[in-house]
C-alpha cells in the first residue's frame, strides 16, 4: 500500500503557457510533497503566477497537464476549491471589510473551518477589529490573506509572494505559519524572487526563469551541486588579482564587484596565504566562504546561465511582444 | 446555504455601511421626493392633482436605478478592480451563489428604499391609485434590466471607468426617463427616446400602476421586460472576473 505521504499533492508535467506570441511558461515539470514547503525562485517574469494559477484552475494549460491532489483544476474546480487556501498577490479582499468579518465570512464557505477568533490571534491582528482592509498596512493586509488561505483547513496551499513588501517582524510571523502548516502535513507552494526567504523557509526549491525549470532540489542539494573546489571571498572591489594570484598560485577572479572566487581547494594555507596577502595591504575583508554557496550564487549562476543561452529568436519575440 | 446567507449578509453590511452607496440609495431620491413635493418649480402632467402623486412613482423607479445599476456598478466594478471575485473563485463559494447573494442584497435594500419612499409619500399626502400590486413585478423587471445593465458595466470595464459611467448614465437615465420631468414636456425626439430607455419604461408602467388617470402602459411593459431579459444576458456573455 502506498502511503499518502509518497503521494505528490502537486504535479505539473510539461506544463506550457502561451499568450498570444509570448510563452510564460515552456514544458515546466516538477512535484510538490505533502508536509513540505516548496518555493518556486525566479525572478519577476519568470512564470511563477502563471503557474500557480494555472494550478489554481484560473487558467488553462496552453499544453501539458497539471493535478492538485489527483483533480484537474479546472474539470473538476470544484471539488479542488474545498481542499485548498490560496493567497493572491494582492487584493482580494473588499476595501469595506473589517479582518474578523472576512475570515468569518470564508469560515461559512468551508463545512469545518478553523475557528476565525483562533485564527485572527494567530497572525497577529486580534486587536485589528476595526480597522477596514482599506486602512490596514500591508503587512496587516498580508497576514490577513495568509489567515483566510488557512480558514478551510487546506490540504494544499498557494501562497503567492507571501512576504513581498513586509517589514521583518511580519516576515518573521508568516514564515511562522507557514512552517506550521508544512508540520501539520499541509503541501505549501510559494512563489518568493527572495532568496533568503526560500534558503531559509523551503524544504524543496524549483529555481526557474523565462518558463523553464534550472534546477530543482533541496536548498542544501542545490547549494552542494554546484560547489566546486573554490574558495569566495569579499573584499573592497578593483583589488589586483593577478598580484594575488602570483602570491598564493591559483587563480583569482571578481565575480563581482569586491566579490572574488579563488579556483583552489580551501585549505588552511591557501586561506591563511589570502587573509595574509589582505593583511599586508590592510585590506579589509568582508567574509570568506569555503566550498559552500549560499543559494544566491547558485540563483545567479542560473538565471545568468539561462540569459546567455537563451536562443536569439525567443529572445527577439520577448522584446517584440513587450512592446 | 450557509456560505449564502452570509455572502448575502456580509453583502448588504458593507453597502448599509458605504456613505456613498447610503447617499445614492435612499438620501437622493428622498430629497427629491420631499424637495420637489415641496417647492413648485418641475412642470407635473395635466390633470395631476398633487405634485406627489406624479412624484411618488418616479422617485421609486429612480431608486431601483440607483440601487440595482449605479450601487451595483460601482461596488461589483471595485470588487472585480481589488481582486475580491478573483479570490472567491478559489473558494467553494461559487459564481452561482455569489450572484444569487447580490440579487438578495439588492431585494433587501430595494424593500427598504421602497419602504422610506412610500412612508414620505404619504406624510406629503400622497394618494395611489391604479393598481398598486402591479408595481411588484414593475419593480422586480425594472431591477434585472438596471442590474444586468450594472454587472455589464462591473464586467467589462476598469473600476474608476465603470463609476464615471455609471454616474452618467444615472443623470442622464434620470433626465430622460420621466421619472421627475414628464415626457410631455420634452420636445418630441426626446420623448420618444426617452420612453424606450430602462428608466422610461419602468416609469411609465410605474405610473400606471401607481396613479389614477395615468396613461396606460401596455408598450413600456414590453420594453422594460426586454431590457430585463437582454441586460441580464448580456451581462452573463460579456462578464469578466478578472
Amino acid at each position: 500500500m502506498v502511503s499518502p505521504e509518497s503521494q505528490p499533492a502537486i504535479e505539473v508535467t510539461d506544463l506550457t503557457i502561451r499568450y498570444g506570441d509570448r510563452v510564460a511558461v515552456n514544458a515546466l515539470s516538477f512535484v510538490a510533497m505533502p508536509g513540505q514547503i516548496t518555493a518556486l525562485l525566479g525572478p519577476n517574469g519568470a512564470g511563477k503566477t502563471s503557474t500557480v494559477e494555472t494550478l489554481e484552475g484560473y487558467r488553462r494549460p496552453t499544453s501539458g497537464s497539471v493535478r492538485v491532489l489527483g483533480l484537474d483544476p479546472v474539470a473538476e474546480h470544484r471539488q479542488l476549491v474545498a481542499r485548498i487556501g490560496v493567497m493572491l498577490q494582492s487584493g482580494g479582499v473588499a476595501t469595506g471589510m473589517r479582518p474578523a468579518e472576512a475570515l468569518h465570512l470564508f469560515a461559512s464557505y468551508y463545512d469545518d473551518p478553523i475557528d476565525p477568533d483562533e485564527l485572527l490571534d494567530l497572525v497577529g491582528l486580534a486587536d485589528h477589529r476595526s480597522s477596514t482592509w482599506r486602512s490596514m498596512s500591508g503587512g496587516e493586509q498580508q497576514r490577513l490573506s495568509l489567515a483566510l488561505a488557512l480558514v478551510g483547513r487546506p490540504d494544499v496551499a498557494f501562497l503567492d509572494e507571501p512576504t513581498a513588501g513586509i517589514d521583518p517582524a511580519g516576515r518573521q510571523l508568516i514564515r511562522r505559519v507557514i512552517a506550521d502548516l508544512r508540520d501539520r502535513g499541509v503541501a505549501v507552494l510559494l512563489t518568493t524572487h527572495d532568496l533568503e526567504e526560500a534558503e531559509k523557509l523551503a524544504d524543496h526549491v524549483v529555481i526557474i526563469d523565462h518558463g523553464v525549470v534550472l534546477a530543482d532540489g533541496t536548498p542544501t542539494e542545490l547549494m552542494r551541486a554546484s560547489q566546486g573546489d573554490d574558495v569566495r571571498f569579499g573584499a573592497p572591489s578593483g583589488l589586483d588579482v593577478s598580484s594575488l594570484g602570483e602570491r598564493i598560485g591559483a587563480v583569482v577572479t571578481e565575480v563581482s564587484p569586491g566579490e572574488y572566487l579563488v579556483a583552489s581547494a580551501a585549505t588552511p594555507s591557501m586561506v591563511a596565504a589570502i587573509t595574509g596577502w589582505l593583511a599586508e595591504k590592510d585590506l579589509p575583508l568582508a567574509d570568506l566562504r569555503a566550498g559552500r554557496q549560499r543559494l544566491e550564487d547558485v540563483f545567479m549562476r542560473l538565471t545568468a546561465d539561462a540569459n546567455a543561452n537563451t536562443p536569439a529568436p525567443v529572445s527577439s519575440r520577448r522584446r517584440r511582444s513587450r512592446r | 446555504m450557509k456560505a449564502f446567507l452570509s455572502q448575502t449578509r456580509s453583502e448588504l453590511r458593507l453597502s448599509l455601511r458605504n456613505g456613498e452607496q447610503l447617499l445614492v440609495n435612499i438620501a437622493i431620491p428622498l430629497l427629491l421626493l420631499v424637495f420637489f413635493s415641496a417647492v413648485k418649480v418641475l412642470p407635473i402632467p395635466t390633470g395631476v392633482e398633487k405634485r406627489v402623486d406624479f412624484l411618488a412613482p418616479g422617485i421609486i423607479a429612480l431608486a431601483v436605478m440607483s440601487n440595482a445599476m449605479v450601487a451595483l456598478a460601482i461596488s461589483t466594478g471595485f470588487e472585480r478592480h481589488y481582486k475580491v471575485l478573483k479570490r472567491l473563485g478559489a473558494t467553494p463559494l461559487g459564481r452561482g451563489r455569489w450572484v444569487l447573494a447580490k440579487i438578495g442584497m439588492v431585494k433587501i435594500l430595494l424593500i427598504l428604499q421602497i419602504a422610506l419612499i412610500v412612508i414620505a409619500a404619504f406624510l406629503l399626502g400622497w394618494n395611489p391609485g391604479g393598481t398598486p400590486w402591479l408595481a411588484i413585478p414593475a419593480v422586480i423587471l425594472g431591477a434585472f434590466a438596471f442590474g444586468g445593465i450594472g454587472l455589464l458595466m462591473a464586467g467589462t470595464l476598469r473600476g474608476t471607468v465603470t463609476l464615471a459611467l455609471a454616474n452618467g448614465l444615472y443623470l442622464l437615465l434620470l433626465l430622460l426617463g420621466g421619472m421627475i420631468i414628464p415626457f410631455s414636456e420634452m420636445p418630441g425626439f426626446l420623448g420618444t427616446i426617452g420612453r424606450v430607455l430602462p428608466s422610461g419604461a419602468l416609469s411609465q408602467v410605474l405610473q400606471s400602476c401607481l396613479r389614477s388617470g395615468a396613461p396606460s402602459a401596455g408598450s413600456a411593459w414590453i420594453m422594460l421586460a426586454v431590457w430585463a431579459v437582454l441586460a441580464p444576458l448580456a451581462a452573463v456573455k460579456f462578464f469578466r472576473w478578472e
